[in-house]
């Protein structure tokens, strides 16, 4: 195992589009586009998060004063079965494509490889584009949105968002290192908790990144990770505490962020690909351009999971990809 | 008084399966499964006909209810119709009940669409 | 950290549901749904309906009146808090079979609302209908027996 070290590579560009309850949220003025229509004006829950994705996209290349023929490769993923609404996104741009699947560590993977292609001369510009939907997961993964359930205070609320991120050979952000995660678990088998079955993960990835690399937390402004939550971002410092590594302050999670600390009305915080992506496109994307987080931790964490394999009571494995940005 | 007893009775067993949802790792799935079944356990006990009778609706509107209409249609098509009765007796005496689900939930696949249930 | 122990650790720090309030939630709600139930079945018979078609004709209602807020997007906001006394009632039944045929509509009246009707509700009908003709086997060996 080794750590990525990119000799050149930059995120000189993002967009963020959001739902209407992230609109509501902390973050609410900082997305490019947010929608009231949870449905983006199309028929099927499917169909919305894909239109997301499409936008984000769009967004991105007319920030960036780019035409779709500039873009070398699309790095993209989702939560829906077969990734279809990355997919779908891809059909209506048309650029090379490569769908990727990390749960909601895709944003992550898709930067860390989008940087590897760049850095490594394989493409000039490449697009990392990340969606989650609220309504498409809850088909998904739980139960239809009418049916009225409880759910248990520890669980989180996907985040309707989309990122995209523009990476290149030069830029305000660099993207300096990264670790590709190693799948691990620690027994959980309650997909309600999945702050707790990914905690491990994000302990794992980022012990090894220290370890391999001598730094240490102080040396961040910030260690971000994925989509943790309430209960996973506690039980991170813990396991970080048990592991040796001093937890700093500089600890902080996406799905934390993205409805604000208390998550009122959203149990333990927000999760999903978008919830990261999102986060990191506007809050960190600003704070990195006004060079008030000068060096950060970026830890995306995804729970392996599928409605099947819940059911068959089967453990919750879990990853962490982990990418280290710098602002120029 | 029926009113308070029908109150009392469905109020207890849906707090009974609250306790069940918070306190274990139940579904609702499996605790509704679990309840037709104790509802035609009880009715088989002899216990549910006389609840029936001091509870009124308080007996028969939570799902405990829908195994009880289950067991008494079983139990009178087998006075009446010998085994076959084991497999129409049931479904015959719920059938307006579920008929009644099917029916409305297609027409109102028809008339609405889903929405997203966090605005 | 090894697996139990972390386990433990992650099962004890688990933010636990609120029980009393959900608890009183869902025995107000549930015991107010049963009220309307035997509202209407003295209603019913005031009309003429006998005992047990008066029954039949309440769930028939009850379904009817709980789907209608299904589609129309009350009964999961109220289900949120009223948990257990919104879904245990025959109302329940109702919504668990409504939401996932309304959801389904996009794919289709055969493959999507006909397929997925019974998604949620399926398996109360199966147990239900597997437990009753258990009981009518007993019962008719045991009135073979004492007949």
């Amino acid at each position: 195992m080794k750590a990525l070290v990119f000799d050149k590579a930059y995120i000189s560009c993002c967009a963020a589009v959001g739902g209407a309850l992230e609109k509501r949220g902390p973050l609410g003025n900082m997305f490019d586009i947010t929608a009231e229509d949870s449905y983006f004006g199309t028929g099927s829950w499917e169909q919305a998060e894909s239109e997301m994705s499409r936008l984000s996209v769009n967004m991105l290349l007319k920030k960036a004063s780019l035409a779709e023929k500039d873009i070398d490769v699309l790095l993209g993923g989702d939560l829906l079965n077969q990734c279809t609404a990355t997919g779908f996104a891809a059909n209506s741009l048309p650029v090379p494509y490569l769908g990727l699947y990390n749960a909601c560590a895709t944003a992550a993977e898709a930067l860390l490889l989008g940087a590897s292609l760049v850095s490594g001369g394989h493409a000039e510009k490449a697009v990392a584009a990340v969606s989650s939907h609220f309504c498409s997961s809850e088909r998904q993964f739980r139960f239809p949105l009418e049916y009225g359930s409880q759910r248990p205070p520890y669980s989180q609320n996907t985040v309707t968002g989309a990122g995209a991120f523009l990476l290149e050979r030069s830029g305000s952000v660099r993207v300096t290192r990264a670790l590709i995660g190693k799948v691990t678990e620690k027994g959980v088998t309650d997909a309600n908790n999945m702050g707790a079955a990914m905690a491990p993960a994000a302990a794992q990835t980022l012990t090894d990144f220290l370890e391999l690399t001598g730094e240490r937390m102080e040396n961040y402004d910030a260690v971000v990770t994925g989509d943790l939550g309430r209960e996973g971002s506690a039980l991170l410092a813990k396991l970080l505490e048990s592991g040796g590594v001093a937890s700093a302050d500089a600890l902080d999670d996406c799905g934390l962020i993205v409805y604000g600390p208390e998550c009122r009305g959203v149990n333990a915080g927000g999760s999903g690909c978008g919830c990261s992506a999102c986060v990191l496109a506007t809050y960190f994307w600003q704070k990195l351009c006004k060079k008030e987080i000068r060096r950060m931790l970026f830890v995306g964490t995804g729970a392996l999971l599928s409605p099947r394999t819940v059911m068959q009571k089967q453990v919750i494995p879990c990853i962490a990809h982990l990418v280290e940005l710098e602002s120029i | 008084m029926n009113y308070l007893y029908a109150f009392l009775s469905g109020g207890a067993i849906c707090l009974l399966a609250q306790i069940l949802v918070d306190k274990t790792k139940l579904t609702p799935a499996k605790i509704l499964v679990l309840y037709v079944c104790t509802g035609v356990f009880l009715g088989a006990c002899g216990v549910y006909a006389p609840f029936v009778r001091f509870a009124g609706a308080g007996a028969t509107v939570p799902l405990t209810g829908f195994g009880y209409t289950l067991f008494s249609g079983v139990k009178e098509a087998v006075e009446t119709q010998g085994l076959t009765g084991c497999l129409t007796g049931g479904l015959t005496a719920s059938s307006a009940g579920i008929s009644a689900a099917i029916i409305f939930a297609a027409l109102w696949a028809l008339l609405f669409k889903s929405r997203d249930k966090n605005i | 950290m090894d697996k139990n122990s972390y386990l433990k650790l992650a099962s004890k720090r688990e933010k636990t549901s609120p029980c009393l309030k959900n608890c009183l939630f869902a025995f107000l709600s549930g015991g107010a749904v049963c009220l309307l139930g035997q509202a209407m079945k003295d209603l019913y018979a005031l009309l003429g309906a006998e005992e047990k078609t008066a029954y039949s004709l309440v769930a028939v209602t009850l379904v009817f009146a709980a789907g209608l807020c299904t589609g129309l997007g009350f009964y999961d906001k109220a289900a949120r808090v009223c948990g257990a006394g919104l879904f245990v009632p025959i109302t329940g039944f109702s919504n668990a079979v409504a939401s996932p045929a309304i959801e389904a509509r996009c794919e289709g009246a055969v493959t999507g609302v006909g397929s997925e009707i019974f998604k949620i509700a399926g398996p109360v009908i199966v147990y239900g209908n597997i437990a009753s003709v258990i009981y009518g086997v007993i019962y008719y060996i045991y009135l073979c027996f004492a007949g």
